[in-house]
Parts: C-alpha cells; sequence; structure tokens
C-alpha cells in the first residue's frame, strides 16, 4: 500500500505511550482524512495494545472516520443559538446542495457534510464552517454561493468541449 | 511579541516587561485593533485587518496595528478600534475593508461615522487600576457614547474577561502590563500554599463548569491526598450547544488561564498541569500552545520559577469531539488515551484521577477567577454576588436577542436585566417566551419568571441549572416541544452508552417528543415522560445522564399548554414542526416575482412571472426557505 509510505514518519514523531493514541489518530485523520484499517494495525502494534482498543477509540470520537472523507469537510452548526435561528434548514439545504445527502459524503468525494454540536460562534447563529472557513449569518439562499465557492473549476477545455461550445455560439 | 527570549527572575524583571508591555499597549503613536477571535474572523476580521495592514504600509505611517481578542460585542463584529495617544479608544462596528481604509486614512482625525462607542480609558479589576487614555479635555467626544454608559455594558463587571478586547493575546509583555503574573509573583514570593488556598476558599469561588462546588475545598482535597505527582487539569472541552465564554478567554486571554493554574499548581502541591481543550477549537488551541511557549521562554513555567523553588509545566491536550468528556472522570479517560466513558465516584478525581494519582479539575473561567483572587484577596472577592454565589459569572448571551453577546456579570442579577437591558431585548418587535440556560443539562425559564436573580441556588430551584453560561433566548416562534426533541437528539448522540437509563432512555424520551411533534401523541405520553425522565435520572451514573430529562422536563413543567396543543388540536402554536404545519401563498400579496421558486427545494412552487404562484402541498417539503425568501410577506404557515 503507498499510501502506507506516509504512515511510517508519521508514527516516528510518538513515542510508544497509550497517552498518544488519540494524538496520533488525530494526525492520521488529518492527513488521510480518515483512519485506513492498515494504519489502525500499525498503531497498534506501536503502542503495544490490541487492535480492538484503538478500533474502539476510533469509533468512539467524532473527529474520526473509518470512511473516505470529501475533499472538503462542511461542517453545519446544529448549536442550541443555531438551532433557534433555523441551523437545522441550512443543514438539509447542504446536503442537498453538495449531493452528500444524508449518507455524508457526495459520490464524487468534493463534500463530507456533518452536523456539528457547537462551533462557538453563537452571536452569528446559524454558522458553518467549510475545512477552516466559517461564515456567519446563514439562510438557505446563502447556502448555494458558499459551496460553489468550493467546487473544482471547470475541467481544463478539451477538444469537444471547445467544439460544443463554438457550436452554442453558432447556434 | 517579545523579540528575544528574557527571562523574568525577580520583580524588577515584571516591571520592565510591564513597561514594554505599556509601550504596546498604549504606544506614542496611533494604534488600530482589529478583534480577531474565532467569530470576528467568521464575520470577515481576516480581510478588515489585511486592509488596515495595506493602508497603512501604503501610507509609510508608523501606525501600530494589532489583534485583540473579543471584547463580546458579538452582534457588532468585525470590531475595529483606533486609539490616537490623548484621545479615547473608539470602536466601529461591522466593519468592511473600504470603510477600515477610509478610517485609517481619516487618522490623526477620528472619524465619527459607524463608530459605535469611545473608551475614554480602561479599569482593570485585577488590581483596580485605572488608565485614562485621553487628557482631560479631551475625554469625550460629541455624540459618541462612552462604553461604561451603554446598556451592553454598564452592568458589567469584568474579571474573567478582564484582558479580553483590550490586548493582543499574543504579547506576553501586554498581558504584563495589564498587572498580569503579579499574583503568580506575591504567591510564590510573600505566601506559602496554605495562605493562597486560605485565599481561594475565603473569596467563596465555586466551580464555573456548572455544578457549582466549591473551587477552595476541592484544592483542600487535592493537597490533602496522598499521592505523587499530583496533576492539575483545565477543562476547555467546552460541549455545551450556545456556550462560548472559555472560547472567548482562551482566544482573548490565555495567560490569564496560565497564571491561574501555576498559582493553583502551587497551592495544592502539583507539577504538572493539562488544557484539555475541545478540537472544534483551532485558534484557542493555537493561542493556548504560543502562550505556554512565551510564558516557558520568559521561565514563568518550568523549572524554579521566579527563583522561588517551584517547578510547574503545562501542555495542550485537543480533545477529540465527544461531549461527554466535559465531564470530569471522563475527561481524565480521554487525556489518558482511552474511550472518553466516566466513572463512578467516589473516588474523585481529587484522590484517584489521572493515572490514579490526586487531581484537581476546575474549568477555564474558574482557573481565570484565581489571579484576580490573589492579586485583590478573598474578601475583595467574596464581597461580589450573592450570599451562596460569589464573583462574577459570564454568560454567552445568544439567540433572539438584539445585542448577542459575551458579557459577565454579579452574580444575582436578574434574567430581566439581562435579557431586555444587557440584551436589549427581542428583535423584530416579537415576544420573549423563554431563556434556556445549562445548555443540554438546563431548562428553559419561562418570560414571566425573569425577576429570578441569576445564581447557582435560584436557577436549581426553577428547573434548571447555571450550567456553564450559555443563555438562550428563545422569542414566540421557537416550539417548545421542538426544543425538548433537539436536546433529547443531542443526548441520545452523546450518551457514551455505558449506563442502560441513559443510553436508551434518552433514545424512548425522544422517540416520545417527536412523536407528539408530529401529532401523534397521547395524553399519557405526559405521564410516561414524567415516569422515564425520573428513572433516567436516578438510574445514571454521570451528570449527562442525570440531568438528561431537564429539558424536557422543564418545558413540561412552564410550557404544558403547547404540549398539549401539539396533542389535542395536532396544532403547533409556534409553527415550527413541521409535520402540523402547512405553507400557502397569499394571491393578492404575491407579485410574481419568482424568488422562491428559485430556492424552493421541492420544486413545488408554480406560477407564471409576475402572477401570483402556488404551492403544490404534495412536493412541499416544509423547509420554509419560501418564507424567508418572500420580501412581501406573501408566504403564510398555518
Amino acid at each position: 500500500m503507498p499510501e502506507m509510505e506516509a504512515v511510517k514518519p508519521l508514527l516516528a514523531q510518538f513515542e510508544d505511550e497509550r497517552a498518544n493514541l488519540i494524538p496520533i489518530l488525530q494526525e492520521i485523520q488529518a492527513t488521510f482524512s480518515y483512519l485506513p484499517e492498515e494504519a489502525l494495525r500499525r498503531v497498534a502494534r506501536k503502542l503495544h495494545v490490541p487492535v480492538t482498543d484503538v478500533y474502539q477509540v476510533a469509533t468512539f470520537y467524532r473527529c474520526f472516520s473509518l470512511k473516505p472523507r470529501g475533499r472538503h469537510l462542511v461542517q453545519v452548526c446544529l448549536g442550541t443559538a443555531c438551532h433557534v435561528r433555523g441551523g437545522d434548514l441550512v443543514l438539509e439545504r447542504t446536503q442537498t446542495e453538495t449531493g452528500a445527502g444524508l449518507s455524508g459524503t457526495s459520490p464524487d468525494l468534493e463534500f463530507t457534510v456533518e452536523p456539528v454540536r457547537c462551533l462557538g460562534c453563537c452571536g452569528l447563529a446559524p454558522v458553518m464552517r467549510v475545512d477552516r472557513d466559517t461564515f456567519a449569518h446563514l439562510d438557505q439562499a446563502k447556502v448555494r454561493g458558499i459551496v460553489n465557492r468550493y467546487r473544482p473549476r471547470k475541467k481544463p477545455a478539451t477538444v469537444d468541449t471547445i467544439a460544443a461550445s463554438a457550436e452554442k455560439v453558432r447556434s | 511579541m517579545i523579540s528575544t527570549a528574557q527571562r523574568l527572575v525577580n520583580l524588577e524583571d515584571l516591571h520592565h516587561a510591564m513597561r514594554q508591555g505599556r509601550d504596546l499597549l498604549y504606544p506614542s503613536q496611533p494604534k488600530i485593533m482589529v478583534g480577531t477571535a474565532t467569530c470576528g474572523l467568521a464575520a470577515g476580521a481576516e480581510e478588515v485587518l489585511h486592509a488596515v495592514r495595506e493602508e497603512v504600509a501604503n501610507s509609510q505611517l508608523p501606525y501600530q496595528v494589532t489583534e485583540t481578542g473579543c471584547i463580546g460585542w458579538c452582534s457588532q463584529e468585525p470590531l475595529l478600534d483606533i486609539c490616537i495617544p490623548g484621545r479615547p479608544r473608539v470602536t466601529y462596528g461591522r466593519m468592511k475593508p473600504g470603510r477600515a481604509r477610509e478610517i485609517v486614512r481619516a487618522i490623526p482625525e477620528v472619524k465619527r461615522e459607524w463608530a459605535l462607542a469611545m473608551m475614554p480609558g480602561d479599569e482593570n479589576t485585577l488590581n483596580g487600576a485605572h488608565v485614562n487614555y485621553c487628557v482631560p479635555h479631551n475625554g469625550h467626544m460629541d455624540g459618541l457614547t462612552a462604553y461604561k454608559d451603554l446598556p451592553l455594558f454598564k452592568r458589567q463587571l469584568r474579571i474573567v474577561l478582564r484582558n479580553c478586547g483590550i490586548i493582543n493575546p499574543d504579547s506576553l509583555e501586554e498581558y504584563i502590563a495589564r498587572g498580569g503574573y503579579h499574583a503568580l509573583w506575591h504567591a510564590l514570593r510573600k505566601h506559602t500554599p496554605e495562605e493562597i488556598l486560605n485565599e481561594v476558599k475565603r473569596s467563596g469561588l465555586r466551580g464555573r463548569g456548572g455544578a457549582g462546588f466549591p473551587t477552595g475545598m476541592k484544592w483542600q482535597a487535592v493537597r490533602d491526598a496522598q499521592g505523587e505527582p499530583k496533576y492539575v487539569i483545565c477543562n476547555a472541552d467546552e460541549g455545551d450547544p450556545g456556550a462560548y465564554m472559555d472560547r472567548g478567554v482562551l482566544e482573548g486571554d490565555p495567560h490569564s488561564v496560565l497564571e491561574g493554574m501555576t498559582i493553583g499548581g502551587y497551592a495544592m502541591g502539583a507539577h504538572q498541569g493539562v488544557i484539555y481543550v475541545r478540537e472544534e477549537y483551532p485558534l484557542a488551541v493555537m493561542r493556548m500552545k504560543q502562550a505556554i511557549r512565551q510564558a516557558e521562554d520568559a521561565g514563568l513555567l518550568g523549572q524554579s520559577i521566579f527563583d522561588s523553588g517551584f517547578s510547574f509545566e503545562i501542555r495542550v491536550v485537543k480533545g477529540a469531539g465527544a461531549f461527554v468528556c466535559g465531564e470530569e472522570t471522563a475527561l481524565i479517560r480521554s487525556i489518558e488515551g482511552k474511550v472518553g466513558e466516566p466513572q463512578q465516584r467516589p473516588p474523585y478525581p481529587a484522590q484517584h484521577g489521572l493515572w490514579g494519582k490526586p487531581t484537581c479539575i476546575n474549568n477555564v473561567e474558574s482557573w481565570a477567577n484565581i489571579a484576580v483572587i490573589v492579586q485583590r484577596g478573598g474578601d475583595w472577592f467574596s464581597q461580589i454576588g450573592t450570599a451562596k454565589s460569589k464573583g462574577t459569572k459570564v454568560f454567552s448571551l445568544v439567540g433572539n436577542i438584539e445585542n448577542t453577546a459575551l458579557i459577565e456579570v454579579p452574580m444575582g442579577t436578574t434574567l430581566a436585566e439581562i435579557v431586555y437591558e444587557i440584551g436589549g431585548g427581542i428583535p423584530n418587535a416579537r415576544a420573549c417566551k423563554a431563556v434556556q440556560t445549562g445548555g443540554p443539562s438546563g431548562g428553559c425559564i419561562p418570560a414571566d419568571k425573569f425577576d429570578l436573580p441569576v445564581d447557582y441556588d435560584s436557577l436549581n430551584q426553577a428547573g434548571s441549572i447555571m450550567g456553564s453560561g450559555g443563555m438562550i433566548v428563545m422569542d414566540d416562534h421557537t416550539c417548545m416541544v421542538d426544543i425538548a426533541r433537539y436536546f433529547l437528539e443531542f443526548l441520545e448522540d452523546e450518551s457514551c452508552g455505558k449506563c442502560f437509563t441513559c443510553r436508551v432512555g434518552t433514545q424512548r424520551l425522544k422517540e416520545i417528543v417527536t412523536r407528539i411533534s408530529q401529532g401523534e401523541g397521547e395524553e399519557e405520553d405526559l405521564d410516561l415522560l414524567q415516569d422515564l425522565g425520573w428513572l433516567v435520572r436516578e438510574g445514571s451514573l454521570c451528570g449527562l445522564g442525570q440531568t438528561a430529562p431537564n429539558p424536557v422536563l422543564s418545558t413540561l413543567r412552564y410550557f404544558r399548554g403547547e404540549y398539549m396543543a401539539h396533542i389535542r388540536d395536532r396544532r403547533c402554536p409556534a409553527h415550527r414542526c413541521r409535520e402540523l404545519i402547512t405553507f400557502e401563498i397569499d394571491p393578492v400579496l404575491c407579485n410574481g416575482c419568482g424568488a422562491c421558486v428559485q430556492i424552493c427545494s421541492g420544486k413545488a412552487i408554480l406560477g407564471e412571472k409576475k402572477k401570483p404562484h402556488i404551492i403544490t402541498q404534495a412536493q412541499c417539503t416544509k423547509c420554509g426557505a419560501c418564507l424567508e425568501m418572500c420580501k412581501f410577506d406573501a408566504v403564510l404557515v398555518h
């Protein structure tokens, strides 16, 4: 597995202590955007703990995912202040706009949308965070524009697309 | 920021750093400050800061540009301040890069347009000092209200938030310039650990994390406990939805937490501290780590601090996203790299905590109080507040409120004062229905009980709790059944699953309330909620389970009629529960602009341009987007 090459130096940064389990998993999650099974096995070997222990921790905490996440992580806040100002509706709209639906990740792996408990920006409710950027005072109408900012640029022009646009101009 | 690492060993060093800090805080050249806490950044502070920096660079004038934490005026973010020597500090709200440029270009004149308020000087609760920004005859600026005369700030007493929005959180010198680390010097060099402990006891400080356990007693228990080493933990796993007091402190004044913890370590005989910060606060993690490095470089953490022989170190542990880890025994398990499941108490962490050793856990706000208590004395502190709740409390005042804000008021301030005076009431001329305090462990207090003084005991009697300080104001558009369902959903999801009563009980409670919100409830369900609520409370190990029924029981206690409307009339009076409402377009008010057609998630709206539209009920998802979009109030909800 080529991606496992990246795990080795990552693990080397940490001492073999049980207390490092969560920080190690956080590093792996940040690097791969999920926790590959093989990585979990290596962590278990390194820390001399059963794989079940690693699995237990990996599935208990919300910031870990065993499935690949999308390129962009969209966290829609469902804190109380956001809830009373319609945060649940913003979440629903975001799930539709990104195509992530209820499964969480869009089929093109561009977006993972997940509700988050509270981002602590309650004064600007409703809010959501895309990767590192936080967006404030949302309503359903604003969601599309925000999502579109993170969509991949249009595919580079190919012979076919140029022909198609030429056709369009002519007609 | 400290340019070269200088170790602070004695009082003279501290005074020297203080002078350096004063030059930064009150420079001889104009200074422009931008609030860059998470909330400021979310509102666009980064663009504003960039514009200001560019404008200053272009002008080639020696103005200082710095960042600051959150002063708590959340509804006006992003905030920009200018301080011109000899004149009051002037605050501008809702800044845009263009306006910020104009303000900078106007210096040395103070641009009055867009200005919100001015500060002729600052009061420092840490040492009682008052700094005048301006020469006397220039103290007032026509037409600009001073902070202390604004309803939002008038009643506030800022002990915990003393530096937030005043200093640059990245500057150790500025913290020291406002009296920082003096309490630590006094503690280490002039007092015995017992004296410090007694001072904290005398202050009457109670844990600000929510439960309100007397801090002095906790410290005594850790000090008396057998076992070495001892640990000091700062609980910064601020998980309550609607609460961000701790984030405000961590991002705006990180050294106040470090100083408090170090003093605590000295009093209890601990040499290691851990700050457990939730991972949803990346900026707070960064600022804390940076502050620790600065303190280490300056010798304020590490070996023999101030040559006293006392050593102390602090590290940051990042949470991994589990609400239950705010519970102290679960938090300890999480630091140990385990699943965050709460443990049976006793033994309490004071005897058997981190790695089985005596451990003191206090939350951010409690730690931030310590330096002030040591500096001004327990007696001074205990004069503030009520008979059984001393000092101040920070609240995040959010929800349907005019001035969303982070405020700090003396204990005993009434809810009415907080909501109507400080908060400025409810926007859009709507009626206030309730205030939710204490997060998922708390309850809703109805508007007719707003004469209630806010302290630990009064809130308990009213069926809620003080909690960590989230205060969510709800107007008459908020459905109490929906709120109960919301919290139960939260708790069901966040229950760690260890106790059957909590794991299954929260599920069943949620199912019952959901049924009611869908108009399928029966009257017997209300008794069932009461019984089941009692069972969950009595049968669960930790605070999460024991308080899980509070949101549903408190709404049931005060808003039974609303539950009955859902059950008997199959009606949601607040027009919130989807299954019980329908959307319609008023053919008279609709001018056929088509805005709703664009936004409709179910493609349910039909109609020609400039002619009244209609909603096809079968396709309507009841998302309410049309209602949000319509500028002509033509969308009606029944």
